[in-house]
């Protein structure tokens, strides 16, 4: 094993510091105890947490977030559970078109999701809904869901289902009894992952958000659009740290560098 | 489970409420776009069902709108090429680390691509204001006098987007780092190559794969990206994305917004097909 020598290291550590400088603004200016942005000067203030509770549009957004996230990426994974064990356990015909079709949102700019789903909701009468903005989201995340999934269903060994079968198993049963069990990390971590990335979306949410489905991100987005303050930086932690907590989950059902380095 | 000969059905059956759900929740809205770009509008009467390329004719021939193309294609080729020149070498001292700092500050880099793009963009605003840390910091220390801010400037938006982005260049890099024969430094070494020899003629080319991949999803994603060009670019500075965004919701002519929208997802795809058809033809060997 080689090492790093000492220009790779300043280098490493300015490259972390870039990483982490912003964060770390947010997070220090979130604890003043100034009416303004400032750095906490008399020790660390829960001021601007307590505030928060004052505003009950951000406590609203944060349940909408949270049972959008919840509802979308259930949805997402019920349909990328079979859709994977089709294209990880069957050879067919239009099997790289389905999965291409699957993967898709993820070469669509947000943009243009949005912007879809704001005429196609207009038109057929599902702007403003949580059904509309939870189909939106399920789009969105189910390439993530199914990525997982689809890794867990590759990597599995197929003696033991094999063996089930001989022992006179029934197809459901072996599903049951030990497909999923088998692939359950993978459903979990794409779970997460989905539903991580359905809570932070912004910008297709902008577009099809209405006052009773804006979802935090996006009243985030319009409050710094107007102005920034020690509130929207106290939010901010709460998210950051709500984030760290799911990432850490992550990390523990699948492993945070195979989900993101995507060995599947 | 499955068994080889016939024409098997259940893998049809497994996948068809996937089908249905994006036929339906996605190819229609997107074919939607597709005729509503093709519509006329009117500042009176509003959105005019028809056919008409008058949307596509303006975007393109329009010099406002050929500066904010080109506008969002520079910024998007600056912020790759700053993404290749730290992302690239960062994988690199990564890959030489030894555990539990790998984990460790691979999990601090690539963390971030969880924590909402908002908060993200919420710090530099912080940073890089005009009553920001950077700015008081420079005033403190008495480089300048005046507060000194890149809100609402071109450099003040690269810098943001390269942090957003970045974690996916060291991603990728990363993962092509992983397939490299670690023994091929060492006997070039051994042969009597420096380390800079070891590092043109071993290393990179076997991470060009990765950079270039990296260079993709980089250059891909800042072209389309809206929140942080929104928030540190405001109204003034826009990219396509805000251009659609303002189409939509200020000016509400959305059959212009949708042409714009379709430009970029045209763009969007070409580049990436294009791409992957060259790393394809060109790192084929390096794959298997």
């Amino acid at each position: 094993m080689k090492k790093n020598g000492p220009i790779e290291l300043i280098f490493h550590t300015v490259f972390i510091l870039f990483l982490i400088a912003p964060l770390a603004a947010v997070v220090l200016v979130s604890f003043t105890d100034k009416g303004y942005l400032s750095i906490p000067t008399n020790g660390p203030s829960l001021r601007w947490f307590r505030a928060i509770f004052d505003y009950p549009g951000f406590i609203d957004a944060f349940w909408m977030s949270l049972y959008l996230g919840l509802a979308s990426a259930t949805f997402a994974i019920a349909v990328a559970i079979p859709a994977a064990i089709a294209i990880g356990r069957f050879r067919f015909t239009g099997r790289d078109a389905i999965t291409g079709f699957f993967m898709s949102p993820l070469m669509i700019p947000a943009v243009v999701m949005g912007v879809s789903f704001l005429r196609f909701f207009n038109q057929i009468g599902l702007s403003g809904t949580f059904i509309g903005i939870t189909m939106a989201h399920t789009i969105l995340i189910m390439p993530y869901a199914l990525r997982l999934v689809l890794a867990s269903i590759t990597g599995l060994p197929r003696d033991a289902e094999q063996a089930a079968a001989t022992l006179g198993a029934s197809r459901w049963t072996v599903f049951r009894r030990i497909t999923l069990p088998l692939i359950l990390p993978g459903i979990a971590g794409g779970w997460l992952l989905a539903f991580i990335t359905s809570f932070d979306e912004v910008t297709m949410s902008i577009f099809v958000a209405s006052p009773e489905t804006m979802t935090l991100p996006v009243r985030m987005y319009h409050h710094i659009a107007q102005t920034i303050d020690p509130l929207i930086a106290s939010i901010s932690t709460v998210l950051i740290v709500v984030t760290v907590v799911l990432m850490l989950a992550l990390d523990w059902f699948y492993g945070l560098d195979r989900i993101l380095v995507g060995k599947g | 489970m499955s068994t080889a000969a016939t024409v098997e059905s259940r893998p049809y059956w497994l996948s068809a409420p996937g089908l249905v759900l994006f036929a339906s929740m996605l190819g229609t809205p997107l074919l939607m776009t597709l005729v509503l770009s093709f519509y006329g509008f009117d500042f009176t009467k509003g959105i005019q069902p028809g056919f008409t390329l008058a949307n596509y004719v303006e975007v393109l021939s329009d010099s406002y709108f050929h500066k904010i193309f080109l506008r969002t294609f520079l910024i998007s080729l600056a912020v790759t090429a700053i993404c290749i020149l730290l992302g690239a070498p960062e994988a690199y001292i990564l890959s030489r680390m030894r555990n539990p700092w790998k984990s460790l500050f691979l999990i601090v880099i690539l963390g971030p691509l969880l924590i909402s793009v908002i908060v993200r963009t919420l710090g530099w605003a912080l940073l890089i204001g005009g009553k920001g840390m950077i700015s008081e910091f420079l005033q403190l220390v008495g480089i300048t006098d005046e507060p000194f801010s890149l809100m609402f400037t071109q450099t003040g938006m690269i810098i943001a987007l390269v942090h957003v982005l970045v974690p996916f260049m060291v991603l990728s890099v990363w993962a092509s780092i992983q397939r490299i024969d670690p023994q091929a430094e060492d006997a070039a070494l051994t042969l009597g190559a420096s380390k800079m020899t070891v590092l043109r003629r071993i290393v990179l080319p076997q991470i060009m794969p990765g950079v270039l991949s990296g260079s993709l999803i980089v250059f891909a994603l800042t072209a389309s990206a809206f929140a942080t060009p929104s928030i540190i670019g405001g109204r003034r500075l826009k990219v396509v994305a805000t251009t659609a965004y303002d189409e939509y919701l200020n000016t509400l002519n959305w059959p212009l917004g949708a042409a714009i929208a379709l430009l970029l997802l045209v763009a969007n795809v070409a580049i990436i097909m294009s791409y992957n058809r060259f790393i394809e033809k060109r790192y084929a060997k390096i794959f298997e």
